[in-house]
Formats: C-alpha cells, sequence, structure tokens
C-alpha cells in the first residue's frame, strides 16, 4: 500500500501525547474519541466493545485448564506447575511479579491449546497484557472501568507500531508480537499507576527496546516453543519498563524512533528469522526432536 | 486539516483489531486470519460452495499446518467466525456439507508471505478466485480478485464492480452512493485497456441497502456487481 491521506486521530506515540496535553485529556480518552470518529461508534458502545474484550481476558484466565495439551502434545501444564510454586510461597520474585509471570504462561498455554483467547495484539503475544492488567485488578485497587481505560492506552500504543512498524512475526519476527504486546502492557500499567502522558510514552519505549531484534523462530512452526514462555518474559518486562518510566526515567532514544528503528530491523531480519521456523531455535537438534514427536503424535491420530 | 502519511504496513486498522478479536488459538495471523480469509472469499462467491482449491505460499505453507490454517481457512468458508470452537472440526463439517476441498502450493512472485490463493465454485456454477494475505494481528488484505489487483481489507462495506470501461459506469455508483447517503471511504479504479475490462473498489463507511445494489447490476456496463457487508457486519 502507498499513501492514504487522515483527517483525524494520532498517528504517531508524540501525537498521542501532544494530543492529550493540548486537550488537557487522559491519554486513553484520545484513543477512544478516535475510535468513535473513525469507526463511527458512541462513547458508550466503544467502551462497550472494549470492556468485552477485558472479560473475554477473565474468563480466558479463569477457564485455564492445567490438564490440556497442544496439538503437539508438548505445551500446556507449566502455568499450573507456576501457580503451585507461587502458592507454596517460594517465590523470589515478588507476589505481584509471581502473579504475572503465572497468568501470562497460563494464557499462551490455552492458546496453543486452541482455547478462546483475546489477541493483543496477536494470539502468539496474547498472554502479556491480560498477565499485567488481571493481576493488577486482583493485587492494586483498581476498578474493572480503570482497567479498562488501561486497555484503551495499550491499543493506542498498539495502532501506532502496527501503522509505523509491524505487529507480525511474518514481517517484523517476535519483536513485532512480544514487543508490541509489552511495550502495550507497559504503557497500560504506567497510566493505572497515574503516570502522565510522557510516562505512559516512555515506558512504552523503554519495554520495546528490550525486545528489539528478538526473533520469530518457532520450533515446528508451532505456537508453543519458545512463545509461551516469552509472553512471561514480555510481561515481567513491561512491569519493569513501567516502573522505570514511573520513577522519572526516560529513554534516551524517543519512543517513535524506538518504533521505527524496531521496523528497520525487522526488515533486515533475514527471512528464515521470521515465522518460517528455518532459523533461530527452530533448526537445532533439539527443536528435530520435538517435531518428530509432534508429527508421530498427528500420525497417531 | 489533511495529513498526508507515510505508513508502516496497515492503515484504517479497527482498534479492536489490535486489542482483540476474541478468537481460537494458536495464531492470529495463521488461525484468525485465516478464518476470515475463507470467510470473505465465501461471501465474495455469493453462493454455497461446492468445490474449494487452497493454495497456500509462504509461512502458510511453511507452517500453516501446526497452526490450523487449512482447518481455519475452511471453517471461514463454511461462514465461521474467528472466535468458533468447531474451527477444529471443519474438515468433518466440510465433508458432511458436500463441499469438496483441495489444498496446493502457489506459485507467486513478490507476494506477502501469509498469502493463499483461493478457487471457488458454487453450487450454481459461479467460479471465482481471490487471492488474499494475512497481514498482522487478525487483520487481511484481499489483493486479487479473478486475477485483478484489488487491495482492500474487508473491514468496512465493499462494493466490486466489473464494467465496460465506458463513460457513466463511475457516475452510476458514485451517484447510487450518494441517494442512499452512503459515504465513500476509497475508491480505486482499474482497467486492462482502454474500453476494455475494468473493475471498481469502493470502500464505504455505511452499509449499501440491497436495492441500490439491484438497481447497479442492470446499469449499461456494468457486468457484474459484488457486494461484501464487512468483517464485522
Amino acid at each position: 500500500m502507498g499513501y492514504r491521506y487522515m483527517t483525524a486521530g494520532y498517528h504517531t506515540l508524540r501525537e498521542l501525547q501532544e494530543q492529550a496535553v493540548l486537550q488537557n485529556r487522559e491519554v486513553w480518552e484520545i484513543v477512544r474519541n478516535a475510535d468513535m470518529s473513525e469507526n463511527e461508534r458512541s462513547a458508550e458502545a466503544s467502551f462497550e466493545k472494549m470492556t468485552i474484550m477485558y472479560q473475554a481476558m477473565k474468563q480466558a484466565d479463569e477457564s485455564y485448564n492445567g490438564a490440556l495439551r497442544s496439538a503437539s502434545g508438548r505445551a500446556g501444564g507449566d502455568g499450573a506447575k507456576l501457580q503451585q510454586y507461587n502458592a507454596q510461597g517460594k517465590n523470589i520474585c515478588g507476589d505481584f511479579i509471581g502473579k504475572v509471570m503465572e497468568k501470562a504462561i497460563k494464557m499462551g498455554e490455552s492458546n496453543a491449546c486452541m482455547r478462546r483467547i483475546v489477541a493483543a495484539p496477536t494470539a502468539g503475544s496474547c498472554g502479556v497484557l491480560p498477565a499485567v492488567l488481571l493481576s493488577y485488578e486482583e493485587d492494586f485497587s483498581a476498578t474493572q472501568e480503570d482497567l479498562v481505560k488501561a486497555l484503551y492506552v495499550a491499543a493506542g500504543i498498539g495502532t501506532v507500531i502496527a501503522e509505523n512498524a509491524s505487529l507480525a512475526g511474518a514481517s517484523g519476527g517476535c519483536q513485532a508480537e512480544i514487543g508490541s504486546a509489552s511495550a502495550m502492557a507497559a504503557g497500560a500499567l504506567a497510566s493505572l499507576q497515574g503516570g502522565d502522558a510522557e510516562t505512559i510514552m516512555h515506558a512504552a519505549a523503554l519495554a520495546l527496546k528490550n525486545m528489539l531484534g528478538l526473533v520469530c523462530d518457532p520450533v515446528a512452526g508451532l505456537v508453543e516453543v519458545p512463545c509461551i514462555k516469552r509472553n512471561s518474559c514480555g510481561a515481567v518486562n513491561a512491569v519493569t519498563s513501567a516502573q522505570l518510566a514511573l520513577a522519572g526515567i526516560r529513554s534516551a532514544i524517543a519512543p517513535d524512533d524506538v518504533i521505527d528503528s524496531m521496523r528497520r530491523t525487522g526488515n533486515q531480519l533475514p527471512a528464515c528469522l521470521k515465522e518460517t521456523s528455518e532459523g533461530g531455535l527452530a533448526v537445532t537438534e533439539s527443536a528435530r526432536v520435538y517435531q518428530r514427536h509432534s508429527n508421530k503424535r498427528r500420525i497417531e491420530k | 486539516m489533511i495529513i498526508f502519511w507515510k505508513i508502516g504496513e496497515i492503515t484504517d486498522m479497527d482498534l479492536f483489531d489490535i486489542v482483540g478479536p476474541i478468537m481460537v488459538g494458536p495464531s492470529s495471523s495463521h488461525t484468525a486470519g485465516a478464518v476470515r480469509m475463507g470467510y470473505v472469499a465465501g461471501k465474495l462467491l455469493g453462493e454455497p460452495i461446492q468445490k474449494a482449491e487452497i493454495l497456500l505460499y509462504g509461512s502458510f505453507l511453511a507452517t500453516g499446518e501446526g497452526h490450523g490454517t487449512r482447518k481455519a481457512i475452511v471453517a471461514g468458508l463454511l461462514g465461521m467466525q474467528t472466535d468458533d470452537y468447531q474451527i477444529a472440526d471443519s474438515f468433518e463439517i466440510a465433508a458432511q456439507r458436500g463441499m469438496e476441498v483441495a489444498f496446493g502450493e502457489a506459485r507467486l512472485e513478490e507476494a506477502h508471505p501469509n498469502t493463499a490463493v483461493i478457487c471457488l465454485n458454487g453450487i450454481s456454477g459461479k467460479q471465482t478466485e481471490v487471492q488474499i494475505s494475512s497481514i498482522g494481528g487478525s487483520r487481511i488484505s484481499i489483493d486479487k480478485i479473478d486475477g485483478i489487483n484489488t487491495g482492500f481489507s474487508g473491514e468496512c462495506p465493499t462494493l466490486i464492480v466489473h464494467n465496460i470501461d465506458q463513460p457513466g459506469c463511475i457516475v452510476a455508483v458514485t451517484s447510487m452512493l450518494a441517494k442512499k447517503n452512503v459515504n465513500i471511504a476509497t475508491m480505486q479504479v482499474y482497467r486492462s485497456a482502454k474500453g476494455q475490462q475494468a473493475v471498481m473498489v469502493v470502500e464505504c463507511d455505511q452499509l449499501i441497502p440491497e436495492d441500490g445494489i439491484v438497481w447497479l447490476a442492470g446499469v449499461e456496463g456494468v457486468q457484474k456487481v459484488t457486494y461484501f457487508p464487512g468483517l464485522t457486519a
């Protein structure tokens, strides 16, 4: 596609931030208002739709089943292990981070097992955002309304990344999936903690910077290894990035520059590292064993 | 104010494709996007499918198996949405409905890595060949219909008009839309050669009433009118 003109909305994190400041509004309102004007939805209809997304995330988390296994027979059950470990009080990461990790792994496993999830922004990265938001709702005094507003912030950041870079592993590598999800979650968490527009954008930038260059190398072509565990990594990265930004630390590279470099890095990655399973972890000896196991299981079925 | 904006990969995305859709896993591009591809192709045929030939390209060919891509495209052809638990059983359901399904490899040049060419035969003999790509998240791009470049997202009501390249066809489309109070979001016009085959792809902000489409099909020079009401309609 080439050039297309637009008359409303925001196209960069800088514009999103400036509009919030100029209009004296919260970032989530700018994102919602753009949705209203671009998609002809009322404020109520838009908010209701986002609420449905949040509730679907919650249902997916609550309906996790540690006994399920994926098509390959290899993914599943790790979320239950983490839950047990956290319950034993052995958590070395603190309660909140422990919970974030647990929920991220659970959601990633549910996805691999063809359960119903919310792509945010993609299915492979579906654990990052709910892990951070659902854990926050449980451990901090936030209302569902607050969480839905935070989802808008995440969606706004994701929209900018989609427009200026990519959200697809096949064109940008895993940085475009787990990296984008992590940036979205970091911004959302910063907004929940009362961060201003600048803090939100820098939380997102700091999270994305940590993920730059991450390749998409699914073993046996499945959204299992390394995708599921990277959800936990992306979620924790979001929390630490939000905390850095909330403490007043700023990304030396402007947030939109980080997104630009993500696009460039994605374009420079060879095809073997972009969801083709022809490089990275996907071509290791262990991956061949995993593939054989999953093929055998398919034939047996 | 009008801003000309250089885009990265996609424009006009719906916010609920960034957070959303609610879908059955495991892949937004290879499962949910694939469901949508089949869904759009089926709607573009406009009648129940007797035979579907699905040709896969790039990453769809390489990693589609583990993502349930084939099952997902067939589920979409059957009219299923991305959150349908029956996606995993689509082959069996297609067989029950007497839909013949075959897969192959698409040989394309410079196509998006997640592309499929879907060739459909309908029960009354209608045929269509659609080239669609899954461009990230669950968004798709309908790249070609019957060999002619198109390039629309399927997210809004879309009108595809095949006509003879002669005066009056474009104004017939635009005046009908104006009368029905439908606003045009984007419009693309192609022709094979002067006075020969032409195609218009018109993306709209509102749904187009059926009588407008029926009227258009009867206009002189218009050969075929295809209407897709949008993925969320």
